[in-house]
């Protein structure tokens, strides 16, 4: 055990921190530079060969280590720069989607876009009667020539409306067994039948536009835009959900989080008394810092482990409902000390400190139950760990 | 950066849980603790000549000389077989003497431990239960070449078993004014008595000081810093043990879980059932972590040492007690009977609460240490 860096991974560590000392503005300065200086931020770091770190040479990325991407994030996060690229999801599941599964000329075309910020990608997973039980998902494809031809409606697609292609699970065998009959499709947003509608969410207004409604109807696909052999498509959500849940970087966010809730407190009043006086906010707050410091050491184990091949997937389950959690309790307890504050939305001298508790206390479903509700994360610890039996 | 045993610690681990499954499976242990020691003086023995008494204790004196990241794995063991003995004590009876000890100190008890001829305890608490300097009232009378001590410790494992013990008391009055001694346990002034426990597989009680007089050279060290880090030591130890422990509650009601039919189907396959037993794993993991990374900050003198230990010690105490209570309602009324293990389980959760801390002390201690 030990969690001190090695010297080579101080260098890298050294490295970073002067490329950001040289590089990177202020936060107030980049506040003045405007999008600009993202798209230029982008271009350095892809030169730096840090966008999609991990990735194989031959693929565009550095072939970085485990740990290195680690130091790596952890610098970005520490100097609070901008993400690693903008495609999002293209860096997070679809590129590793298709480098894992995918075939060269799929590679050639779609890869570098990603790592460019060109490219930005959606997932379509879920659908109007499929959220949990994403295995029967019904959207569907059949082939005619060269092609695919998809008909059918996904939903809570986050960024449909300024996407430019969609990462799609489709039924393409509806005669075999539900998790062997899904196939992966990469299809061009701008392909004529697709239809993109805002789902409207309940924080309204006060939450940016996230989540479409995406419909096909007779929308053909080249048949060369399917990633991995026809009915390998729950593999690919398999390997994709890993990279979706495992993210360790939610824990710089609680540790500020817990900052400002600490600061709140400092300056509120329970029943007419300081808050910081009162045993069950600190109790609480005590409580928060154990399970962020709980789900850090979590997140650096499960590194550990990745290093050695002894992945186990459901440690991904943990830190989601640990975050998940985390980040509810921790907005109602902003609410709680925001009193008479709290019910008032927006802007305004009511909802004080610019109504940003609010915001948190309505919009945690994103995360919550975006990648997967935590009824279903427990099912995954309890059925992979512990061995109880399925439904 | 690694966050994982070693093979040799891997290696500790497999040995020892080895022995005790084969020298100390739960009906020796329902055996041993209703006899009078609470232990098997042969297999105190066998663990000395294993080597797994003075794990910690440096080479020149018996022991391993090893770290607290290689002695958790073994609580970590003896807490999963809730294995009678008096083991925790006397590892940080050991620890004492070894991190804060003079050589001639260290020359005078550290080869008796390490090969288990003496055993070794601390009595540290006093009536306000405080697991911090604060709670020592202990008054040291000074005499010619050292202090008289006349008081009470309580909560003191194995009083009545222990050969030595780590006193703690006061010099004088201000904060930093307070000292450890070597109290050697055959004086006559000195009277143990242990009391009926909840968990009969541990021996605890107190210990009352008449007129006993520490000499100098029985003084380990003085200050509030060296009290504070025995008693992290302490938080440590014990959650090693929950650790254990936890992991066997929640394996054991998992199997009932998987083999208890009703309404024709194991009842591990109702979300009921399923859910709190992901949520006592997912703590279980959570505090192990916290517990490893406190125990290298001890092993490294990380400068957040008390923070982590205080962060896992409060974190285990409320999952013990929690997988406790949700295994024996999982049970349902088989965990209600004495013939079912659980129970055993459960009890140690009220063992381990406050022992070195409760979770309401180290969230405390875990705020004010950030200054809030």
């Amino acid at each position: 055990m030990d969690f001190d860096l090695t010297p080579d991974e101080e260098r890298f560590r050294d490295e970073v921190r002067a490329f950001n000392a040289e590089h990177l503005p202020s936060v107030a300065e980049r506040r003045k530079l405007g999008p600009g200086f993202l798209v230029q931020w982008w271009r350095l770091i892809r030169e730096r060969r840090w966008v999609g770190f991990q990735w194989p040479k031959d693929c565009g990325g550095s072939g970085g280590s485990i740990m290195e991407q680690y130091v790596l994030k952890q610098e970005m996060l520490a100097a609070e720069a901008p993400a690693l690229g903008r495609d999002y999801t293209g860096l997070g599941w679809v590129g590793p989607a298709i480098i894992q599964f995918g075939n060269d000329e799929q590679k050639k075309r779609y890869l570098p876009d990603i790592l460019d910020s060109e490219s930005a990608w959606c997932t379509g997973y879920s659908e109007p009667n499929i959220g949990s039980d994403l295995a029967g998902l019904q959207c569907r494809a059949v082939c005619d020539g060269d092609d695919y031809v998809v008909n059918g409606q996904k939903v809570w697609i986050s960024l449909a409306h300024v996407g430019t292609g969609i990462y799609t699970m489709v039924r393409t065998k509806p005669d075999a067994p539900k998790h062997e009959g899904i196939s992966c499709l990469l299809i061009d947003l701008k392909s004529p039948g697709i239809e993109v509608r805002p789902i409207e969410s309940f924080p309204g207004d006060h939450f940016a536009h996230l989540y479409n409604e995406v419909s096909f109807r007779n929308v053909r696909v080249p048949a060369a835009n399917r990633v991995g052999e026809d009915g390998q498509g729950w593999d690919i959500i398999c390997s994709a959900l890993q990279n979706e849940r495992s993210g360790i970087a939610e824990v710089n966010r609680h540790h500020k989080a817990l900052d400002r809730l600490i600061k709140l407190a400092r300056n509120a009043r329970i029943g007419g008394k300081p808050a910081l006086g009162n045993g069950n906010l600190r109790r609480k707050l005590a409580s928060f810092d154990a399970r962020i410091e709980a789900a850090r050491l979590n997140g650096l184990r499960n590194l550990t482990q990745q290093v050695h091949h002894q992945n186990r997937d459901s440690d991904a389950s943990i830190n989601k409902l640990h975050n998940c959690n985390l980040l509810v309790e921790m907005s109602e307890t902003g609410m709680e000390l925001l009193g008479g504050g709290s019910p008032y939305v927006g802007d305004t001298e009511a909802s004080v400190y610019r109504g940003k508790w609010q915001i948190g206390a309505l919009g945690w479903p994103t995360t919550v139950i975006g990648g997967g509700t935590a009824n279903i994360q427990k099912n995954i610890i309890a059925e992979r760990m512990l061995g109880l039996p399925k439904d | 950066m690694n966050f994982g045993f070693s093979e040799e610690q891997d290696l500790l681990r497999s040995s020892v849980r080895r022995f005790l499954d084969e020298r100390c499976p739960l009906e020796e242990v329902r055996r041993l603790s209703e006899t009078s020691p609470g232990y098997c003086e042969a297999q105190w023995a066998e663990l000395a000549a294993l080597g797994w008494l003075g794990l910690t204790i440096p080479e020149a004196y018996g022991g391993a000389g090893l770290g607290w990241v290689d002695l958790i794995v073994v609580l970590e063991e003896t807490g999963r077989s809730l294995f009678p003995s008096p083991l925790l004590g006397h590892v940080l009876c050991s620890t004492a003497i070894t991190e804060l000890g003079n050589p001639v100190q260290q020359e005078r008890w550290l080869p008796g431990l390490a090969a288990g001829s003496c055993i070794g305890s601390v009595a540290l608490i006093e009536e306000s239960d405080l697991s911090a300097p604060e709670g020592t009232q202990l008054r040291g009378v000074p005499v010619d070449g050292g202090y008289e001590l006349s008081g009470q410790k309580r909560l003191v494992p194995d009083p009545e078993t222990a050969g030595l013990f780590i006193v703690s008391f006061c010099t004088g009055d201000a904060p930093d004014d307070i000292a450890l001694a070597v109290v050697d346990a055959q004086s006559t002034l000195v009277s143990a008595k242990s009391f009926p426990m909840i968990d009969a597989t541990k021996r605890m009680g107190n210990i009352e000081l008449n007129a006993v007089v520490v000499k100098n050279e029985d003084i380990l060290a003085t200050g509030a810093e060296a009290v504070t880090r025995l008693l992290d030591a302490g938080a440590l130890a014990v959650t090693a043990e929950c650790s254990g422990a936890v992991d066997a509650a929640i394996k054991m009601t998992a199997r009932y879980a998987c083999d208890r039919l009703q309404f024709g189907r194991p009842i591990g396959q109702y979300q009921g059932v399923k859910h709190p037993l992901a949520e006592m794993y997912v703590d279980l993991e959570s505090f192990r972590s916290l517990l490893y990374y406190a125990a290298w900050c001890r092993d490294t003198g990380h400068e957040d040492r008390s923070r982590y230990a205080s962060l896992a010690k409060a974190y285990a105490t409320d999952a013990f007690i929690r997988t406790g209570l949700d295994s024996i309602q999982l049970h349902g009324a088989a965990g209600f009977t004495t013939a079912c293990d659980i129970q055993l389980y459960f009890k140690r959760s009220k063992w381990a609460r406050p022992m070195f801390g409760d979770a309401d002390f180290h969230y405390e201690r875990v705020l004010e240490l950030r200054g809030v």
